[in-house]
């Protein structure tokens, strides 16, 4: 078994898809919270083989798409500071900011690399003693243990010159503030399984308990997203609502221990604001003052940040929240495209709208 | 961005692994899981283990697939 082929089985597929249709019985809005499953669904084509009554709602959960603007401005700051290595994933480098992008400011001779882990940050560390290097730390729950634990590294390795700009923003509370919303109206969640190998399922326990939603915590194989909707409507059709665990070969109920101490060791809760949704209090995590040495934003003396204002022309707001579709936006697939993308949710290719646009879902509107 | 692939383990020095994903090697840090052994099936993301995969638990997942879709022969429904 390799985990992969096994759960992209097409003859499997049918019937999986034959039990949506047959439990398909009344319509039901269901957010995927996860880009990464946004991303699968669409690529598969998902969306077009049930039935039309499910209806798919893309949620937030694209951390390239949700940094907002004056993060990405701080960023380009801290990148053109004196002798500075600054290091990103490679999600981040086209993303906007107000005025410039990663991408630009590379191009203009800022000392900028791509690395695919915080362990190559570390190494850039070690091999340049004499420069600081600093991490685009950017992430939910899944990336931010990894993160923080190279800052653990960095201290045991004596790597002073290392640190890291923490942008991190945890799930929960935002999903809370979108089913506070009064605009939207969602019946169930596909919850995010790479974030509940970290966290375990129980923490979407808050969203069945005191909203009523069912909740199916899924892996990222066509299979997978296919057998979770299957299993929200069984839910639904049983009157039963409950989070239920798709992804058992991966996630359980209570997570990584390890990896949550190490978050808890390092990082600590913060108010943060998200593009498109706004302030969002206790939704992001910052650097505890114990590691304040390997703080980017303590290190290199940072004040308060402004908060800019996301394109008027955008929807991204609305999009990311569920209440709209990409092609409600006045901009989407004109001014607005992935190569010259306004909106957060266009610059990543897990962002709603360039999953729309990149599979062809230009101007369908199926009303 | 929440990407994690499944590899498998092929070396282990401390807390360093060796994994393989479709014949490519790569390594792996295994500080945040306890015991992992050669053979096993990994989910990495950014460079960091966060979780293993589970075999029996897969294939019981590949047992209720298999049995979908069977609502309009009779027994349930």
């Amino acid at each position: 078994m390799k985990y992969i082929d096994e759960f992209r089985n097409s003859e499997l597929a049918r019937k999986v898809l034959k039990e949506i249709h047959d439990l398909a019985d009344e319509p039901v809005r269901i957010m995927e919270i996860c880009g990464g499953h946004t991303h699968v669904i669409f690529k598969y084509g998902i969306e077009k083989m049930i039935p039309p009554q499910v209806e798919l709602i893309h949620g937030p959960g694209c951390p390239v798409c949700v940094t907002p603007l004056e993060r990405v401005d701080l960023a380009i700051d801290l990148a053109w500071r004196d002798n500075v290595i600054f290091t990103t994933f490679a999600d981040m480098i086209r993303v906007p900011g107000s005025k410039s992008s990663l991408q630009r400011e590379k191009a203009r001779g800022a000392d900028i690399r791509m690395v695919y882990s915080s362990l190559d940050a570390l190494d850039l560390a070690r091999d340049n003693p004499d420069r600081p290097v600093v991490f685009f730390a950017i992430g939910f729950e899944t990336t931010a243990p990894t993160n923080a634990m190279s800052v653990l590294l960095a201290r045991e390795q004596g790597l002073d010159n290392y640190s890291i700009f923490s942008n991190h923003v945890t799930v929960p509370v935002a999903v809370r503030a979108i089913l506070d919303s009064p605009d939207v109206r969602l019946d169930a969640f596909i919850a995010p399984g790479h974030v509940s190998l970290v966290t375990g399922s129980r923490m979407y326990e808050f969203m069945a308990d005191d909203y009523g939603k069912p909740v199916v915590v899924s892996g990222f194989e066509p299979l997978d997203i296919m057998q979770s909707i299957a299993m929200i409507l069984r839910q639904r059709r049983e009157g039963r609502c409950q989070v239920e665990n798709q992804y058992i070969r991966a996630v359980t109920p209570q997570g990584n221990p390890l990896a949550q101490q190490v978050v808890e060791r390092v990082l600590e809760p913060c108010d943060m604001r998200w593009r498109g949704l706004g302030l969002i209090p206790g939704s992001g995590l910052k650097v505890r003052p114990e590691f304040s040495a390997h703080d980017a934003e303590h290190r290199f003396d940072i004040g308060s940040l402004p908060e800019l204002e996301d394109p008027k022309a955008c929807d991204c707001g609305n999009i990311l929240r569920g209440a709209k579709m990409p092609w409600d936006c006045r901009v989407f697939g004109k001014g607005c495209t992935p190569e010259h993308p306004i909106g957060a949710c266009m610059v990543s290719s897990e962002g709603a709208c360039a999953a729309y646009y990149n599979y062809g879902r230009h101007n369908l509107a199926p009303r | 961005m929440c990407l994690a692939i499944p590899a498998r383990v092929t070396a282990i020095d401390g807390m360093m692994a060796t994994v393989e994903v479709a014949g490519v090697s790569r390594k792996a840090s295994i500080h945040m899981l306890d015991d992992v052994r050669e053979g096993e099936y990994l989910l990495i993301h950014a460079g960091f283990a966060l979780s293993k995969v589970n075999e029996e638990e897969a294939r019981e997942t590949l047992r209720i697939l298999e049995q979908m879709g069977g609502l309009d022969e009779g027994s349930l429904g």
